[in-house]
């Protein structure tokens, strides 16, 4: 690989602010690749071996049921789905969240996106194998699962399901993948082969000849818009289709007009919350203050408040028009004040009233408020989804009685090994990988980093090319390449 | 279980009117009993009739005013609009038929279709004994929980309380059978819809499209099985595979035999009629053999849930105010 000096790219300045970027550039790079490097802290090591014993916990527990049966997870026939199938729609539902996040910042040019697209399409990554994992524990027989794409019925919902959700695991992948490609050659750049043989060949590999040449930005960059544009539809399709293995049943409370943005809306606001929960934690634990700040919660925050109310409008929407006319309501009963009202309630409070109050309320619109909301809403959507699966699996289709899903030892703990394994996957992706976008936020500069933008500064900005990658444009090579106005990137 | 054969013997005996036509294409030296005894006209007439008298006899008087409160305000499909919808070669062989493509091999079991397999239960005679349910956990090896065959017990619109005994539907249209991913759910070409459990990978998604709640899983792997000397097949899928969903196969390998289903045959009031759309005869555990198209269309059979558009093989006679069209709000009370 001819190596090019990155910084004759990244730092090259025309307004004499070369140190003050040489300065921003050396922070991020220490910052991103400090947990990459040397020792583990202690309260590294024992964060992954907790997280570590709860999921072998939980594939114990799944090794348990296959001996013994999904009885074991308190299944029973008039309980035949239940949370696994959650598991499944929710972990796949906050992994949209990153990737839609991050695509659609990317797409509007938003320069405040910077230190948080490795972090979104990192949750986006490892969530989305989560959730496909969890088809494993809620099939009866999960050593015949070669057999969907084998004996195809085109069909059967969960054929759509299947294929949908392999599309979406591949172009997640994708995703997390390309913004990499620049990342990795500078850490090889940055951190040399010596102590890392291995690392530093698989980086070499994987950076794909990566020299920072205006030509490869260039590509990388078209590529990456189009993945974002391609990520959005393909996201809402998944998340359709997961809905319509429910909607395309004749089951009262399943079978629903609105269930396809129903689910596409949940997905994305417990989505964002992730993010926030992951951006909070990782600010914290990885030191990332400097980069991360209010101002991104705040903005996430709005986002999500945003997205909450989209789904309290669907929820009464779903629930309105049979709640009404009482044909099949039975299962609207039991939800809103029979043996689901507990859940369903506990929604309401912790998954829309709090997070919308906390981000209304001028006093709670800071980091520890956005965190708390959006810790609220991952639970509270969980819980949502047990109402919207529960009731209609439960209820009579013949007669008066209602079947009842137990929790058990079993069913509790591979989700929580679900649970764990978010950070824990987390933890030991970013103990390989940079856990900022390096060559992003050097690219977009300081500024998407700073608590408040002054008016003075926005002046300032779109006359200093600095802020930006001067490569021959000097409007930055996102915008430069038609994405987005370059004038309007930094916003109060 | 009672044999038919020796029913149709009887008729035979007295009557001496088998046609061989019907009997040609059956199984290799089964006797072709329903067959024989359905086109026995006279026979059938004079069970009906005794059918009847013991419906006089039933807790809700006279069948014509049973049928009087019935025709008003149900909006079931009856057999009449289900008959007139037919095309008139009277090809029986459902508007889904086979598909998938495990489905050949697996019929390589059953005979070839020289019967429509459809029942009849007359919910007039049924008293909630739950004999049927018994006699098909009996023959099947079921847990307690595995209600193949279910008796429900309802309260029609009325307060008045009647009894329901639910199998699977064999649907013509069987929405379990169009969500299953891998075919595991097939409809062999007598019209019985069966479950491979070589197959099925125990997604469910059959139990959540069934409207009728056919489907029961295996979730325990601790039920117990005596030594069975027989292969597990879709017709007898005995013993049951942990993970994987069992249903109704309507004793499809007994009917293939001369022999009535198990609940048909354990239930003592007579209710449950096995019946075969190609030879057009219906038998009870009783005996009773009826010409099954006549006694639909003079019964004015229903299908339950007509609104699903599942074309059910299964029919429902009404007798005393049962009112199946409220059952699909469920839950009232
Ligand atoms: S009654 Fe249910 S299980 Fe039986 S064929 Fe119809 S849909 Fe399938
Ligand atoms: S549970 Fe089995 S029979 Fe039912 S849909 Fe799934 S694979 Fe098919």
């Amino acid at each position: 690989m001819k190596e090019t000096d990155m910084n004759e790219n990244v730092l090259l300045d025309e307004n004499g602010h070369r140190a003050a970027q040489q300065a921003w550039a050396a922070d991020v790079r220490r910052a991103a690749l400090k947990p990459t490097i040397g020792r583990t802290s202690v309260a590294w090591r024992l964060s992954v071996t907790v997280l570590g014993l709860i999921v072998l916990a939980g594939i114990g527990a799944w090794i348990y049921q296959l001996k013994y049966g999904l009885g074991a997870a308190g299944y029973n026939d008039q309980a035949f789905w239940a949370v696994y199938i959650v598991d499944v729609v929710a972990f796949i539902g906050v992994s949209y969240g990153g990737a839609v996040i991050s695509a659609v910042l990317r797409l509007t040019g938003q320069s405040w996106r910077a230190p948080l697209t490795r972090l979104a399409e990192g949750t986006a990554l490892v969530t989305v194998i989560i959730g496909a994992l969890f088809i494993f524990p809620h099939l009866g027989r999960p050593e015949r699962f070669w057999e969907i794409p084998i004996f195809v019925n085109t069909s059967s919902p969960l054929f759509w399901d299947f294929m949908a959700i392999s599309t979406y695991v591949l172009a997640t992948v994708i995703f997390f993948y390309l913004p990499l490609i620049p990342d990795m050659a500078i850490v090889n750049k940055t951190l040399g082969r010596a102590d890392r043989p291995v690392l530093y060949k698989i980086y070499k590999v994987l950076s794909l000849k990566w020299m920072g040449s205006e030509r490869q930005r260039r590509m990388l960059h078209s590529v990456l818009t189009l993945i974002s544009l391609i990520i959005i539809p393909l996201a809402v399709s998944v998340h359709s289709v997961l809905s319509w293995a429910f909607a395309t049943t004749s089951r009262p409370g399943w079978m629903e007009t609105v269930f396809p943005p129903y689910f596409v809306i949940a997905a994305l606001y417990s989505g964002t919350a992730l993010v926030i929960v992951v951006a909070s934690a990782f600010r914290k634990g990885y030191h990332l203050e400097r980069f991360i700040t209010k101002r991104h919660f705040v903005r996430l925050g709005y986002i999500m408040a945003a997205l909450g109310l989209v789904y309290a409008y669907l929820t009464i929407a779903d629930l309105m028009s049979e709640g009404y006319t009482g044909i099949t309501s039975g299962w609207i009963r039991e939800t809103i004040s029979g043996r689901y009202a507990i859940p369903f309630w506990f929604y309401v409070l912790a998954g829309e009233v709090l997070p919308i109050a906390l981000v209304a309320v001028k006093k709670t619109r800071n980091i520890k408020g956005m965190t708390v909301a959006s810790i609220g809403v991952v639970i509270a959507l969980w819980i949502k989804r047990i109402v919207i699966v529960l009731p209609p699996v439960t209820q009579p289709l013949i007669g008066s009685y209602w079947g009842t899903y137990h929790f058990t030892w079993v069913s509790i703990t591979i989700t929580l090994a679900g649970v764990a394994a978010i950070p824990l996957g987390l933890m030991l992706l970013f103990r390989v990988l940079p856990v900022l976008s390096i060559e992003e936020m050097e690219e977009m500069g300081e500024l998407g980093s700073v608590e408040q933008v002054s008016r003075e500064t926005l002046e300032a900005q779109k006359h200093l090319p600095a802020f930006a990658y001067a490569n021959g444009n000097g409007n930055g090579h996102v915008n430069g390449n038609g994405v987005g106005m370059p004038e309007k990137e930094v916003q109060l | 279980m009672r044999k038919l054969s020796k029913i149709s013997k009887q008729a035979s005996d007295e009557l001496d009117l088998i046609p061989a036509e019907s009997c040609a294409s059956s199984v290799d030296g089964q006797a072709c009993p329903i067959t024989s005894a359905a086109l026995v006209e006279e026979s059938a007439n004079k069970e009906e009739k005794d059918l009847s008298r013991r419906r006089f006899l039933g807790m809700f008087g006279a069948v014509a005013g049973a049928t009087a409160v019935l025709g008003t305000g149900i909006e079931l499909l009856s057999y009449r609009a289900y008959a007139q919808s037919l095309p008139k070669t009277n090809n029986w062989t459902g508007n889904s038929g086979m598909t998938g493509s495990g489905a050949a091999d697996m019929a390589s079991t059953v005979a070839p279709p020289t019967h429509q397999w459809a029942m009849v239960i007359d919910l007039s005679m049924c008293n909630g004994c739950g004999s049927c349910t018994a006699a098909c956990q009996k023959a099947h090896y079921l847990t307690p929980d595995q209600t193949w065959m279910k008796v429900f017990t309802l309260t029609n619109s009325v307060g008045q309380t009647y009894h329901l005994p639910r199998p699977c539907m064999q649907c013509e249209n069987p929405p379990c059978l169009h969500v299953c991913p891998v075919h595991a759910t097939f409809r062999q070409d007598q019209g019985v819809v069966l479950v491979n459990q070589d197959r099925c990978i125990g997604c469910r998604m059959c139990m959540a499209a069934c409207p009728y709640e056919a489907r029961y899983f295996n979730w325990n792997s601790d039920v117990k099985y005596p030594p069975i000397p027989v292969e597990a097949t879709p017709e007898f899928p005995v013993p049951q595979r942990l993970g994987t969903v069992g249903k109704c196969t309507f004793c499809v390998g007994n009917l293939n035999h001369g022999l009535l289903s198990e609940c048909a045959a354990g239930c003592s009031m007579g209710a449950i009629y096995n019946g075969d759309l190609k030879t057009d005869v219906a038998v009870n555990g009783m005996g009773t053999t009826v010409k099954l198209s006549k006694f639909l269309y003079e019964k004015n059979a229903v299908t339950y849930k007509p609104e699903q558009n599942t074309h059910p093989r299964v029919w429902y006679i009404l007798g005393a105010g049962q009112d199946l069209s409220a059952d699909a709000s469920a839950a009232k009370s």
